[in-house]
């Protein structure tokens, strides 16, 4: 796996570009630093400055390789890449709160943002104007966005949000595109209709839709599944048409912060434990399991201990053992906050990368990790 | 400068309850939830049916109600069981819930730790490190982020 320290401070949100050899990331601050792979170094290239607010979220388009940040100063911006130069294009979202998250519909001709002011803002280019203009989805949502997804038909929009419910709303919006087919999750999708909600009645007190904040949410490739993380350490799937089942696992680990499909029935999900952890939906079964912490532990040489080291770690520590089990043994050292996917699509995801709060960038290859971990199965 | 000499009792008002937007739990009808059935219980401590009485004590847990006498009584209840295990059948005893239960075990613990008494707290700090093994760090995470709480 690759690692590579980018700076001490957290790492706030990152980005790709298309061909993965830009990477657009946020050093807990108000700037948007792009650095360009460089051989195996990474060199800054741009600095974008144009926020009054740390940075929340990016998001990198790939085809017309435009970026849009959104921060905590209340605006998104719209960056194109002029001679050489981002140049930004402020868009009014008219919250009167923080931008939490933005993400780039997949045909790109509309963006999402999470905020703050329990509401989303569903951005799209005016020709006539010659702006961005937003409208708004309110209802029903209680508490601030935290994550966002897109469905593949460029129309479904999921979200997570502080209410403890992840619901998946209609952004369509009749001045850029046709009116979208039936899915699985609906069929008439008017702008701000609410589809699905997590945690509706009838879930018993177990575990799922009740407990915690929704850190992240994520589609898979056919857009018939949905997976969330909560902050009640549990990982739940939904999938459309059977949303009357949603099959949550409880997990013994801290809760995680971000979730992504790498193929149709396998998750990668990472969070306060610091390593990624994988997990296996079984569609027939209408079950998740888990499937196996991927991380490759450093090889702990434990060799021979003095018998003086062995009383100094009685008398500091009382155990007699070189290294207590609370050692941090997985590449990233804190938190990870965001994964994404690098190649293959979330269908038949080869790479993916992660980034945490220890300023630290990691690049896992699907493969490597499945070989390593001999019962690790990728269905 | 104005002084204020009318009186100054709007600073006490509390605003956010005003707020029309203001967060509201679900109110989930909990009015037939009487905690488990201590006569039941009480039968199967005297019998000495351990494993029997933990899984009864843990059944019908008075989650959605708002009436905090039943709490209060499920939780004594839960501790009387808790206490008459022998230290060495904690562990078994933990071993045959199911992941719900661990669960609801935990809440249960953590719950007596605020209102210690006699002995309780030793006992329940053994149930703690057995039942942390069984459900890990989630199970306690899933303590402090419930919104319904027993």
């Amino acid at each position: 796996m690759a690692y590579h320290s980018f700076l001490l401070e957290p790492i706030s949100c990152h980005a790709w570009n298309k061909d993965r050899s830009q990477i657009a990331l946020c050093p807990n601050n108000h700037e948007v630093h792009v650095y360009k792979k460089d051989g195996a170094k990474w060199s800054k290239i741009h600095e974008l400055k144009e926020h009054n607010g740390q940075v929340t979220g990016i998001d990198w388009a790939p085809d017309s390789n435009r970026i849009v940040t959104c921060g905590a100063d209340r605006n998104a911006y719209v960056w194109t890449l002029k001679e050489g130069a981002w140049k930004p294009t402020l868009v009014i979202l008219r919250i009167n709160r923080a931008a939490r998250c933005v993400k780039w519909s997949p045909k790109e001709n509309k963006f999402a943002v999470g905020s703050g002011s329990r509401l989303i803002s569903v951005c799209y280019f005016e020709q006539e104007n010659d702006w961005w203009v937003c409208k708004h989805i309110k209802k029903p949502i209680r508490s601030t966005i935290l994550s966002l997804d897109w469905h593949p038909n460029n129309v479904l929009l999921a979200a997570g949000s502080c209410d403890f419910k992840c619901r998946v709303f209609s952004a369509y919006i009749k001045e850029v595109e046709e009116k979208p087919g039936p899915t699985p999750w609906g069929s008439k999708m008017p702008f701000g209709e609410m589809l699905f909600e997590s945690g509706g009645s009838g879930a018993a007190q177990t575990a799922g839709g009740g407990g915690g904040w929704v850190h992240s949410v994520c589609f898979s490739h056919s857009g018939n599944r949905l997976a969330w993380t909560s902050h009640d350490s549990t990982v739940s799937v939904a999938e459309g048409g059977k949303t009357s089942t949603v099959n949550s696992l409880s997990s013994e680990t801290l809760p995680l912060l971000c979730v992504t499909f790498i193929t149709e029935n396998s998750l990668v999900a990472a969070g306060h434990d610091c390593y990624p952890v994988l997990f296996v939906y079984d569609g027939a079964k209408g079950s998740l399991t888990f499937g196996g912490k991927l991380d490759i532990p450093k090889q702990a040489a434990q060799k021979g201990i003095s018998a003086r080291e062995r009383f100094q770690n009685l008398d500091r520590r009382a155990s007699e053992t070189q290294s207590t089990e609370k050692d941090v043994n997985t590449l990233h050292k804190n938190s990870i906050s965001q994964i994404s996917v690098l190649e293959g699509g979330r269908n038949q995801c080869t790479k993916f990368c992660t980034t945490g709060m220890d300023g630290g960038m990691c690049i896992w290859d699907v493969k490597t990790l499945a070989s390593a971990m001999k019962d690790l199965k990728i269905v | 400068m104005s002084k204020n000499t009318v009186s100054d009792r709007f600073r006490k008002v509390d605003v956010d309850e005003y707020d029309e937007n203001k967060f509201v739990d679900e109110e989930d009808g909990g009015e037939n939830q009487g905690g488990p059935d201590e006569a039941e219980v009480d039968t199967l401590l005297r019998q000495g049916n351990m494993n029997g009485a933990l899984h009864a004590v843990l059944m019908n847990p008075p989650i959605n109600t708002k009436n905090q006498t039943t709490k209060e009584r499920a939780e004594l209840l839960v501790v009387k069981v808790l206490s008459s295990f022998k230290s060495s059948d904690i562990e078994k005893a933990v071993g045959s819930l199911d992941k719900v239960e661990v669960d609801l075990l935990m809440k249960y613990i953590y719950r007596g730790f605020e209102k210690p008494s006699d002995n309780s707290s030793a006992v329940l700090l053994q149930w703690h490190e057995k039942a942390l093994a069984v459900g890990g760090v989630g199970s306690i995470v899933r303590v402090l982020t419930a919104r319904k709480t027993i």
